[in-house]
């Protein structure tokens, strides 16, 4: 059971929230230029790194607000929580980059 | 026009509580003794859902309507007459209150005019389910993920939250008493689940078998 710390309501068990998925991944700027090959890419292909991975979460029975949090993926130790008001890109995290998508 | 009211005084005459089935229940199944706890029913407590920006001047309009400040941070509830107001997001809130709906949104609609707030009469969204005694908060930790300790929560807070792993508002009233706010159609689910939690405590044996 992790414990996470929403920036609105402070420290609540992993069951108060619903997970996103990995975060910052840009909706395409011209998605109908897009090949069948690149759209299929932004809608299933994500990270998997072992370590490092930011990451969404929603606080569904609390607040209801949508935040990233960084978290290792091999210790499930969470390094950072900040919504996209405080900071658009994470410090670490390997999917960092813009639209990454793999 | 006065038909219309006179057929919403007749839906009112008609309406049914959630628990209004589990009332007497709910009665004969309360724990007595030492490590009392209760379970009742609150009915049709008025409640307006509110969305607006804090920093806005319709905030200011609607907290100079309740007498009272939007509460900023989660969990607080701040209170003025008839009316508590519960944090529920950074730009959501719960009134709580004893006028009548159809008053209390008037007046608040009124006071935002056509800023950009919503104020909705969501009465029949939840019930009250009142939780009382001294066993109440060894009830609620059966179920709930919150540390209910008094060090890190006490009377005059309210949070959302589960419990039994359904979402309500939990408010904490008094030392020995909450106000759980479940939706209308988990009520007697929640009932049910405090009623059967509840009835260790109605025994007499203590730690060590000595009665």
């Amino acid at each position: 059971m992790m414990l996470l710390t929403c920036p609105w309501c402070g420290p609540r068990d992993e069951t108060e929230y619903h997970y996103g998925g990995q975060a910052h991944v840009a909706y395409p700027e011209n998605p109908s230029d897009l090949s069948d090959e690149e759209w299929a890419d932004y809608l299933f292909f994500r990270d998997n790194p072992k370590g490092p991975f930011a990451e969404r979460w929603s606080h569904s029975a609390g607040c209801r607000r949508w935040f990233n949090v960084v978290r290792d993926t091999a210790t499930y130790q969470v390094l950072k929580v900040y919504t996209n008001a405080d900071d658009p890109l994470p410090v670490v995290g390997s999917s960092a980059e813009a639209g990454g998508s793999r | 026009m006065a038909e219309l009211t006179g057929l919403t005084q007749d839906l009112i005459g008609m309406r049914r509580s959630p628990l209004a089935g589990m009332a007497r229940e709910l009665m004969e199944r309360a724990v007595t003794g030492e490590r009392n706890v209760r379970v009742s029913e609150w009915r049709f407590t008025t409640m307006v859902s509110l969305r607006v920006d804090p920093a806005s001047s319709a905030a200011e309009e609607l907290e100079g309507v309740l007498g009272t400040t939007l509460p900023r941070t989660s969990g607080e509830v701040s209170s003025h007459g008839q009316h508590s107001v519960l944090w529920l997001g950074p730009d959501e809130w719960l009134v709580v209150s004893q006028m009548s709906p159809a008053v209390l949104v008037a007046a608040l609609l009124e006071s935002v005019g056509d800023a950009h707030a919503a104020v909705v009469d969501v009465s029949a969204n939840r019930t009250v389910v009142e939780l009382r005694g001294a066993a109440a908060r060894a009830v609620l930790e059966k179920g709930c993920p919150l540390d209910l300790h008094p060090r890190s929560f006490g009377p005059g807070q309210a949070v959302s939250t589960t419990l039994a792993r359904i979402p309500l508002v939990l408010w904490q009233v008094g030392p020995d008493s909450y106000r759980l706010l479940p939706r209308s159609s988990f009520a007697e689910y929640v009932a049910r689940w405090l009623v059967d939690a509840s009835q260790e405590f109605a025994s007499t044996f203590r730690d060590g078998g000595r009665s």
